[in-house]
């Protein structure tokens, strides 16, 4: 089967020595022996021992308050009124109220939550169209048919931005305020930027070029997602650079969750405020809620939460749980197979034949 | 006239293309064409008979479902890619196959000889110059020219068998696998009914859906089809055949299966069986030319009580003891220069003109059946019947007494340079009772000598008194020869009275032409004048072993392979080459001989040999187990080492169906088993039998056209190369040119194919698996709706790029233990016989461990980044943040486990496993960069995921505790069953630690008083022909004549990837094989040629 070598001579056909050929390659033959796994167990129970304890008290040094807002207070009126889809277009608000006993040091985050919303529906994820987001003019007025049925609507206008994900965008606002002991209310402010991935603001949104058109002109001919109140390019009335598919808000959602439970970042606390360089002191603060994304449909609730971080992030107690159960796993299988090995495989005596 | 059918086979689909051709008139070509395809044939030839290939099509139906949009969960490209690429490897392999094709394959179908036989010379194909005889099938050959008719005739294609056991469990798998696919994606279709039912009917403000949740779950089944198929990859057959190939380079390559002799390096002719190698039960194996070397080798005499020969070790192969100097023969000009001898004081001998030596030598060159060839002067060529006769006139050749010619009454040799003729009176032949043959003669002085040779007890039954002496001294030199393993034969001679010679002359004259009783009244004659004989001496010839035979014999016995000898030699030889061999052995409780000549008899005869190695037996009945309609015998141990030897007619009782279960049972229950006197097509049906009723991979071994039926019959079939014949090479599946290398083909080759090819497929599906199982556990996060966890272009390249490479690097470099420890150790083959390591249990346990990790690599990352942010608050829960961290997870898990299966790291696997984890994350930040974003946004939608979220320490850390908790228990369990019940793997490993010990080169010496076999062989004597004076010139009539059927030609099957599929004793062959009259003639041939 080989090539046949252009020798010649007795020995014309005789393969080659080389290592390959004669399988003899020089290798490392490892074996699970009890000077190799043993002290290996050991060191790695230890090992995770350590970091398990000192990821739980990373954790522990974070604060979180969380707020199920769904049916909260006079937010149940809003949420009544939800019910009905007819009423869409009519606006609610409500305020919940609630209390920081320890202030939240450092970098406050708020964010929106939602439960049994499945972002991750085959369908639903389909359901958007990134070369349009990505300002392709071409596209903005002939979007995917993976957009349907949200890509045009019933007239034939095409959808901007197109799609079941855009869609469905959480469109509660929240404005935060904080009540001092002498009864003054201070606004806690929020900055609305910087709360996606710098890829995803740069480089996957962009809006269409605008070629000295105001943003509006631009997105002349198509319309908002059917559900929305507002056009895409005044999503956001305050800061006219965070409007069109660059809106954060926007970016933020499309950012499909994999759960269906899940939270999303609404907002960084201003720290630049004299109130609040320190975080957020304690005393009581309410939140005054713009209630309009309704959560009945898909029998879910909704909720706030203000959180701190550290660089490990926020406050999930899963990982330093697991890493000291596996910590005890191994710790005890390190000390079955001590005694296995003791008993009976030491000195080899199980290995004579 | 010929009437042929050129066909070929494409490897195992199927299909094959069926072409008339050849020497009718109104045909205008006879060419054969050999090549499937042309330049611009081959694309869609090819394609379509690759569609049709089950698994191909069925990934064409895969490809086809995902251009349904309702249907498709995964990008059309996830399946092309593969599929692309495995059509081309394929195409690419077909082509060069169709390139080198050389052979022609006909189907005889019909032929005006009589028994519808034609005569082939195939010396291009194989370099046998010989004719040899082909039979069309009865039932086109009874179609006779009549084209009408066999245009008309419809051959039943044969159903392709795979009979590997590997294979068939692989394929028995394959539709598990598949029958659990379907049974996976109807829970997740159940599962979707119930969510459109409760949650999703809810949801259908934010998603419309005009369809039924029924429907919806309908769909969703195909969806999963689609999502799930990687349980059977289809690059699993690309591996596959990958590996075979590569093991069977280093077949090929291995420089201790060269033979340097011949210059023969060992061949693997098939790549698909390799792993099988690692699984025999049985090896069948011809003896002569296989076991032997045929070459008869005049090693020692015995002359008038003294004893001549050199002292060297029997089997040669080593190197010899003592260094002599051969004898010089240049005194005589007719010498065979070939011929060895070290005894110089024979030579000495001979040249004082000691009488009884003369007298000795004389006999050699008088008593025979010989003919001589002299196609130039002094070039003397011998034509004998058995090579033992060969020898002894080649001796008595080169101490000058040469045999030169031979007319019907004379005999012509050269006495120390004197030519001299003698009258030839008689030949008083051989036969299986005589056991002797002598000649009568008158000298030129005329003298009238009998001159007598044969087995040692019969010529000392007709000794004269005053011999009794030397009788004694020869008894023990002949016991000496005998325990050496040579055989032997005596001579003895008397000088005749004239008178009385001429009277019985009459007498035999009368009864060679009396028409009753004639064969018992010149048996009566001959008894008469054969006695009052002098005895001369005694020969040694030694029928040479192949070099390494008896320790690869023994070698093979501890890996508990069972070695049956097949051989067309008679009993008593192959009984001695058993011993000769170590196949037979002194410590043997018993060897029973099955020589019953009514099925009675032999019926009988094994009755008593099982009651004996099992006195406590159970009725046959009980013995079969029936499994999947299949009628198997149970493995059972006999209460010692017996052997067994059976003959040729026993056999043919013995292979009948009545008795059959009998006869395999007894055989099994042996250790060793020796068939004699059987003809090829026995030693097919023996191969059958054994195929037949024993859950077992067989192996045949032989080197002549004879064993091509037994080759062909067996799993696996293996020709000794090198020789000038090459019909057993051409069917076989691999070549060697000596019998030893067979150990290092089984114990090492073989072991090793069949460890890698089993690690291969146990690490391959619990890579799959374990990819497609996460992706049933998502379902129940994901509604049902068959969203993927992974990104679609970690999908196509999972299998393709990032796991393929360190997987292929294990099954071509791993050895769990090397070579010489392999040798060391031949138990290590026993697992593999048990077919241990790739088994059901075994299949089932990589499916649980599977559902393990794919567990694991789901929950943790799960619970890990549920409700997680990144350290700066950003977003890091998103499904693509998920899709990629368990993606990572995964491919971290699987290359530490496939670390762990991996016992023999080398430089090329640990490039393997590092590089594919580079090129993952290579692959993965160029797929998710801003470029190819910006290319084509909807291909690459996950740009930036890698850099955001690789970067987080919490999503390092999950990749770390998934890895562990994925092998923690492996680890846990293989140390604990290491240490409670270690396998003769592990302990052969632990001791490893230890240098391996020198190669042992053990000989085996036998002390036997078993006095050896003479040297005569086969059949009646030939004498008859050599005094009636018809012999001369007639073309030599192969030795395959006596089996028509033999070459692939007849049988019309060319199986490419044949697990042993084919089996020549099957239907047609088996109805009727009419035997070519072989004529006593052509059993004639030049003694170098190697002997049936």
């Amino acid at each position: 089967m080989g090539k046949t070598k252009d020798k010649s001579g007795p020995l014309a056909r005789r393969p080659d020595n080389s290592a390959f050929k004669q399988q003899r390659l020089p290798a490392w033959s490892p074996m699970l022996t009890a000077n190799t796994v043993l002290p290996f167990f050991y060191l790695l129970a230890v090992v995770c021992m350590l970091l398990g304890v000192w990821l739980l008290l990373l954790v522990q040094s974070t604060q979180e308050i969380k707020l199920d807002y769904t049916d909260l207070g006079n937010c149940n009126e809003c949420f009544d009124l939800r019910r009905n889809v007819s009423n869409a277009a009519q606006a609610c608000s409500c305020r919940v109220e609630f209390s920081i006993d320890k202030s939240l040091k450092g970098d406050v985050f708020f964010y929106y939550g939602l439960k049994n919303f499945h972002q991750n529906l085959r369908r639903y994820m389909d359901s958007r169209d990134d070369g349009q987001t990505l300002g392709r003019i071409k596209i903005l007025k002939n979007p995917s048919t993976y957009c349907a049925p949200f890509d045009k609507d019933k007239y034939g206008v095409p959808i901007a931005p197109c799609g079941a994900v855009a869609n469905s965008m959480f469109n509660d606002s929240f404005s935060l305020t904080y009540h001092l002991s002498s009864g003054r209310s201070v606004p806690v402010p929020l900055l609305r930027t910087g709360l996606t991935w710098y890829t995803d603001k740069n480089v996957k949104f962009r809006n269409p070029r605008t070629d000295n058109l105001t943003l509006a002109e631009v997105f002349e001919g198509t319309r908002p997602p059917l559900y929305w109140q507002t056009p895409v390019y005044s999503l956001d009335p305050r800061d006219p650079n965070n409007n069109g598919f660059i809106n954060e808000d926007l970016i933020v959602w499309m950012r499909e969750a994999a759960f269906p439970n899940f939270k999303k970042l609404y907002g960084i606390l201003n720290r630049a405020d004299p109130n609040f360089e320190k975080g957020l002191p304690k005393g009581n603060y309410s939140i005054d809620i713009s209630y309009n994304f309704p959560v009945q449909h898909f029998q879910g609730r909704k909720g706030v939460v203000l959180t701190t971080l550290t660089w490990f992030g926020g406050q999930n107690h899963f990982l330093p749980i697991a890493y000291l159960v596996t910590s005890s796993l191994i710790l005890l299988a390190a000390v079955v197979l001590t005694v296995a090995w003791w008993k009976f495989g030491k000195d080899g005596k199980n290995m004579k034949e | 006239m010929l009437i042929c059918f050129s066909y070929d086979f494409p490897n195992i689909s199927g299909v094959f293309l069926i072409r008339i051709f050849l020497n009718f008139n109104f045909l205008q070509t006879n060419a054969i064409k050999t090549s499937k395809y042309n330049f611009f044939t081959f694309l869609p030839l090819n394609l379509f008979e690759q569609f049709q290939r089950i698994a191909n099509a069925y990934f064409l139906v895969l490809l086809v479902l995902q251009l349904i949009p309702e249907i498709s969960s995964l990008s059309w490209f996830t399946t092309v890619v593969p599929l692309a690429l495995v059509l081309t490897v394929t195409a690419a392999k077909d082509a060069t196959d169709d390139i080198f094709s050389f052979q022609a394959d006909l189907l005889l179908l019909s032929s005006s000889e009589p028994l519808n036989l034609v005569y082939i010379e195939t010396a291009e194909l194989d370099g046998e110059t010989n004719l040899k005889v082909k039979q069309a099938l009865p039932v086109t050959g009874d179609l006779g020219d009549d084209i009408e008719k066999l245009a008309d005739f419809n051959g039943k294609n044969q159903r392709w068998c795979i009979y590997s056991i590997t294979s068939t469990l692989l394929f028995a798998l394959i539709l598990q696998i598949f029958g659990s696919l379907v049974f996976m994606c109807t829970i997740l279709a159940i599962g979707n009914y119930i969510w459109e039912v409760k949650n999703g009917s809810n949801f259908t403000v934010f998603l419309q859906r005009e369809d039924s949740a029924g429907f919806s779950a309908f769909l969703t089944f195909w969806s999963y089809i689609i999502i799930l198929n990687t349980v059977v990859p289809i690059s699993l057959y690309v591996s596959v055949e990958i590996i075979r190939l590569g093991n069977s380079f280093y077949i090929d390559w291995d420089r201790k299966m060269y033979y340097s002799r011949s210059d023969t390096p060992a061949e693997a002719r098939t790549t698909t069986l390799n792993e099988e190698l690692g699984q025999i039960k049985y090896v069948f194996s011809d003896k002569t030319g296989t076991l032997t070397q045929n070459i008869m080798i005049f090693n020692k005499c015995s002359i008038n009580g003294k004893s001549y020969g050199e002292i060297r070790r029997l089997n040669a192969g080593f190197k010899p003891k003592t260094h002599k100097d051969p004898v010089d023969f240049s005194f005589n000009a007719l010498a065979d220069p070939r011929f060895v001898f070290y005894d110089h004081t024979l030579v000495e001998a001979v040249k004082l003109e000691n009488p009884e030596v003369h007298a000795f030598f004389r006999l050699l060159a008088l008593c025979h059946t010989v003919m001589a060839e002299e196609k130039k002067e002094g070039e003397l060529h011998y034509q004998a019947q058995s090579p033992d006769e060969g020898a002894l006139v080649t001796a008595a050749r080169n101490f000058g007494f040469v045999f030169r010619s031979r007319t019907p009454d004379s005999i012509s040799i050269v006495e120390m340079g004197n030519q001299r003729s003698y009258e030839l009176l008689a030949i008083l032949d051989f036969n299986n009772v005589r056991k002797r043959m002598s000649v009568i003669v008158r000298s030129p002085e005329g003298k009238l000598s009998l001159y007598c040779k044969g087995a040692d007890t019969i010529i000392y039954e007709r000794l004269h008194q005053s011999c009794s002496k030397l009788m004694d001294v020869t008894t023990d030199h002949l016991n000496e020869f005998a325990g050496e393993g040579l055989r032997t034969l005596a001579l003895a001679y008397k000088d005749l009275d004239e008178e009385y010679f001429s009277r019985w002359r009459e007498r035999h004259h009368e009864a060679s032409t009396s028409l009753e009783d004639k064969e018992s009244k010149l048996d009566e004659l001959y008894e008469e004048i054969e006695k009052d004989l002098l005895l001369l001496g005694a020969t040694a010839i030694e029928d040479k072993l192949q070099d390494g035979v008896p320790q690869t014999i023994e070698q093979l016995a501890k890996a508990d392979i069972k070695i049956w000898v097949l051989t067309g030699d008679k009993q008593e030889t192959a009984e001695n080459i058993g011993y000769s061999c170590n196949l037979l052995r002194e410590e043997m409780k018993d060897v029973f001989v099955v020589l019953g000549h009514s099925p009675e008899d032999v019926r009988q005869e094994l009755r008593n040999a099982q009651n004996a190695m099992k006195p406590d037996g159970a009725a046959n009945s009980l013995l079969l187990t029936e499994e999947k309609s299949e009628n198997l015998l149970k493995d059972e141990e006999a209460n010692g080492e017996y052997g067994l030897v059976i003959n040729g007619h026993s056999l043919a009782y013995a292979l009948e169906s009545s008795m059959e279960l009998d006869f395999l049972r007894t055989a099994c229950l042996c250790k060793a088993v020796i068939c004699c006197r059987v003809t090829p097509l026995q030693k097919a049906q023996v191969v059958e039998l054994v195929k037949k009723y024993k859950k077992a991979v067989t192996l045949a071994i032989g080197d002549g056209a004879n064993d091509v039926s037994m080759i062909k019959a067996a799993h696996i079939g293996v020709g000794i190369s090198g020789q000038e014949g090459m019909q057993a090479v051409l069917s076989s599946d691999y070549s060697f040119a000596q019998f030893r290398f067979l150990q290092r083909l089984l114990l090492v080759h073989g072991r090793w194919s069949y460890l890698r090819m089993c690690k291969f497929l146990r690490y391959f599906f619990y890579k799959n698996f374990t990819f497609t199982f996460v992706h049933f556990w998502f379902a129940f996060f994901c509604g049902f709706s068959a969203q993927t966890v992974y990104d679609e272009w970690f999908i196509t390249l999972y299998n393709l790029m990032y796991t393929a490479l360190p997987v292929l690097g294990m099954s071509l470099f791993d050895q769990d233990v090397n070579d010489v420890w392999s040798f060391q150790h031949p138990q290590l083959y026993i697992p593999g016989q048990l077919n241990l390591y790739f088994s059901k249990t075994a299949f089932f346990k990589c499916a649980v461990h599977s559902c393990y990790s794919s567990l694991v690599l789901f929950f943790i990352p799960y619970a890990a980044l549920q409700d997680t942010v990144r350290g700066d608050g950003k977003d890091v829960a998103d499904y693509q943040s998920f899709a990629l961290l368990t993606q990572t997870c995964l491919l971290f898990a699987v290359s530490i486990q496939l670390g762990l299966e991996m016992s023999y790291w080398t430089a090329v696997n640990t490039f393997f496993v590092l590089g594919s984890l580079a090129m993952y994350f290579a692959v993965t930040f160029t797929m998710y960069s801003n470029g190819m974003f910006l290319i084509f946004p909807s291909a690459f939608p996950f740009i930036g995921s890698a850099r955001n979220s690789l970067n987080q320490p919490n999503v390092w850390l999950t990749i770390i505790l998934t890895s562990i908790l994925c092998v923690l228990p492996v680890v846990t369990c293989r140390f604990l069953l290491i240490q409670l019940c270690p396998t003769i793997n592990d302990k052969v490993r632990q001791a490893k630690a230890t240098p391996p010990p020198p190669p042992r080169r053990s000989r085996i010496r036998r002390t036997s008083s078993r006095r050896s076999g003479y040297a005569f062989s086969h059949a009646q004597g030939y004498g008859d022909l050599v005094t009636s004076g018809r012999f001369l010139r007639r073309p030599a009539v192969p030795r395959a004549s006596g089996f028509p059927q033999v070459g692939r030609a007849a049988t019309g099957f060319s199986p490419m990837g044949r697990s042993a599929g084919y089996s020549p004793t099957g239907r047609p062959q088996n109805l009727k094989v009419p035997d070519v009259e072989v004529t006593s003639l052509q059993m004639y041939r030049t003694f170098s040629d190697g002997a049936p």
